[in-house]
């Protein structure tokens, strides 16, 4: 805990200095013949938030059981500060698991649940009150320590199990879909508590989602599985703006794919034939060649939308099938002549109602994009 | 002539009525008191007839008992002697003494193989059950009758428990055969036998019910697995230990056949007194008094236990409140 600070700084350094502090090398996980988690690979530094997205049974509780020791990798090791824990058992591992079900002692108080794994350790018995009572002010549930779990709520169970999990002050800690329980309103207002815990306490986190946007807000890194595999790794931006697939571009956000070919490449644009678009320029940023197929994906806030023909080179004519007002944006679901429907949001920049929006119903508009705001997908 | 009724009135307490009766309240209530008619049929009308029984005088008539006449109303002297004559309290005290062994042996073997049952594959666990139910398709006579026959001092069993002995002990000490039959461990020995089932049986269904998640959540914290076990599986199974050690003790407290067959005749236990005062001295008031007193052995402490649950329940409710 006295080291807070001082950890919070280090992830910079120790990824400069190339030490990660969990270092995951080629798992597996085979449950009879069916292959639960395949070949996962990946870095952590100390201090992070770290986030494992993906939908539900693609193998993200799997994974972080593996780190916690409750599964055995088929393949593979787990290296946890610099030591090859893959056979270790979960006991005497440096880390801390919160479960999706928060499994609360029920035949225990609050204070006796976050005081259990306080047991093992070499404290005094006021040494052990006072860290009890200062997890219990960290979740700020001091006046709850008398209860038994089935007398508080799901808001303050979820604490009690957080309370727990870092009471032994691990070095890492696991939550598995941590505010799945929670209704919509105390799941924001958690997430930013569990980030100014983590600051507080500086203990590295990974947490498993469903959920892309608890991802993006949480974690400093995430890394996206499908099926077992993880299907790219990095920040929210790099996620949300450099997908490197098609299942990671689909699977954050919404987004537009089309199919097409690359015509030509010169001076890091590709000229990339489209058959709902016509040619478009795209900046390349990968290695991609003429001839070759891709995918081209726009997301909806990339495009721009006016009743004039616009200047830009990527643009194309449509009708507005639909509109939907959310406030502050529209979303437009926009007819080419093709037949492909294409969604594109507006901001709603001006005040105005009905007939004083960018487009309306049937109305005939342009829609362009800048080359650097297509991504061009090889996969 | 009769009184005239408004008719309107009348129709609506006649729907009143109608509706009371269907009403879901007087329904529950309905079917609430089956289980208490049901007791007061079989459990407490013939229990007052016993306790009635207890009070009255021995007479040379048939039924040979009698109240009142040349007889006192109520005569208290069979209780006294209850406590007066040793013979009354060996007799508790060898039951008492048997169903706790019973009990605690029962518990001793019953948990680890309950656990494992409630551990098991889904598939395994239905054919382990079968097992353990199994005995109960033959006849319990037949199966006391084994015992006679496994304990007698020629049996494959009593040669091989004899060798046992003898490879452990001294050579002073060696026997040519075990002495089971007629004692009172033979008694211990086919309670536990008899019983095992009926604390194997709740126990499962508590252990099976438990969340697992639990125990991997103390190893989490650190706790190694019989660290784990003691911590919260033991705790959280103390319902099913409670159910199966009631269901063991009270009727090995009342045994009569076990102990008939395999016991010892200088240590009866109560259920064989009873016999004998009933159907050979025909001393029924007596009989009936030594029954009294042991339904008390059996339900006070039970009773007690319930009480102190109740209060640890009411303290847990009130603190919370006060909270
Ligand atoms: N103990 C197990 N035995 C067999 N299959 C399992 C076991 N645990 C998980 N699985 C399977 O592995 C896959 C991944 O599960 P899980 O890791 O729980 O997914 P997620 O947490 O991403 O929803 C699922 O298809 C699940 O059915
Ligand atoms: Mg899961």
């Amino acid at each position: 805990m006295a080291d807070g600070p001082a950890a919070l700084e280090a992830p910079v350094a120790e990824a400069a200095a190339g030490a990660p502090f969990v270092r995951v090398e080629g798992v597996s996980k085979k449950f009879g013949t069916f292959l639960a988690v395949d070949d996962v690979s990946f870095d952590i530094a100390r201090g992070e938030i770290f986030s494992l997205l993906g939908g539900s049974g693609c193998g993200k509780t799997t994974l972080l059981r593996m780190l916690a020791g409750f599964e055995e990798p088929t393949k593979g090791r787990i290296h946890i500060d610099g030591r090859d824990v893959t056979d270790v058992p979960p006991y005497e591992r440096p880390v801390n698991m919160m479960f999706q079900s928060y499994a609360l002692f029920p035949h225990m108080s609050v204070e006796k649940n976050i005081a259990y794994g306080l047991k093992h350790e070499p404290l005094s018995r006021g040494e052990r009150a006072d860290r009890v009572a200062e997890m219990l002010e960290l979740v700020q549930l001091q006046d709850y320590g008398g209860r038994k779990p089935h007398q508080i709520s799901g808001g303050q169970r979820q604490r009690v199990a957080l309370a727990r999990a870092l009471a032994r002050a691990p070095k890492l800690l696991l939550l598995d879909e941590p505010l799945a329980a929670l209704d919509k309103k105390l799941r924001e207002h958690t997430q930013f508590e569990l980030m100014s815990i983590q600051e507080q306490t500086g203990v590295t986190f990974i947490v498993v989602t469903h959920d892309q946007e608890e991802a993006m807000t949480l974690s400093s890194r995430m890394a996206v599985m499908e099926k077992g595999r993880i299907r790219q790794i990095g920040t929210a931006t790099d996620i949300y703006e450099y997908p490197q697939n098609r299942f990671v571009a689909d699977f954050i956000g919404s987004i537009n794919l089309f199919e097409g070919q690359v015509r030509a490449v010169s001076g890091g644009v590709a000229q990339v034939e489209v058959e709902e678009l016509g040619q478009v320029s795209v900046t390349a940023e990968g290695e991609v060649a003429a001839g070759q197929p891709v995918t081209l994906a726009l997301r909806p806030e990339k495009l721009s939308l006016s009743r004039t023909e616009p200047e830009a080179q990527n643009r194309v004519a449509g009708t507005v099938e639909s509109l939907a007002y959310f406030g502050k944006d529209s979303l437009y679901r926009i007819r080419l002549a093709s037949g492909r429907v294409v969604s594109a949001n507006a901001p709603n920049a001006r005040r105005g109602g009905e007939g004083q929006w960018v487009a309306d119903w049937e109305d005939d508009v342009w829609l362009s994009f800048a080359p650097s705001s297509a991504i061009l997908l090889v996969e | 002539m009769a009184a005239i009724t408004d008719p309107l009135e009348d129709e609506a307490s006649r729907r009143r009525r109608l509706g009371r009766w269907f009403h879901r309240q007087g329904y529950m209530q309905g079917i609430i008191a089956i289980p208490y008619i049901w007791l007061v049929a079989w459990f407490l009308v013939p229990f007052l007839i016993i306790f009635a029984m207890s009070v009255a005088t021995r007479t040379p008539t048939a039924p040979p008992f009698g109240f009142g006449g040349e007889n006192p109303l109520l005569n208290w002297s069979h209780y006294e002697r209850l406590f007066t004559d040793s013979l009354y309290i060996r007799a508790y005290l060898t039951s008492l003494v048997n169903a706790v062994a019973a009990t605690a042996l029962c518990l001793v073997i019953g948990y680890p193989i309950a656990l494992g049952i409630a551990r098991a594959s889904r598939s395994w666990r239905s054919i382990l059950l079968m097992l353990v139910i199994l005995p109960f398709w033959t006849s319990f006579l037949l199966r006391v009758y084994a015992w006679i026959g496994l304990m007698g001092t020629n049996s494959w069993f009593n040669e091989m428990l004899t060798a046992v002995w003898n490879g452990l002990v001294p050579q002073a000490w060696e026997l040519a055969y075990v002495p089971l039959m007629n004692t009172n461990a033979a008694v211990i020995l086919v309670t536990i036998y008899s019983y095992l089932p009926f604390m194997i049986l709740p126990l499962y269904a508590n252990l099976e019910r438990l969340d697992l998640t639990l125990d991997e959540a103390a190893m989490d914290l650190g706790s190694r697995p019989m660290r784990v076990f003691w911590d919260i599986t033991l705790p959280q199974s103390v319902p099913g230990i409670i159910a199966g050690g009631m269901l063991v003790f009270i009727p090995a407290c009342g045994e009569f056949i076990i102990p008939n067959l395999v016991g010892s005749a200088s240590r009866p236990m109560i259920g064989a007194v009873i016999n004998d005062e009933f159907a050979y001295a025909r001393d029924w008031p007596m009989a009936s008094t030594v029954a009294v007193a042991l339904l008390f052995l059996l339900v006070v402490p039970l009773m007690v236990y319930t009480w102190a649950e109740q209060r640890a329940e009411d303290k847990a409710r009130a603190r919370e409140q006060e909270g």
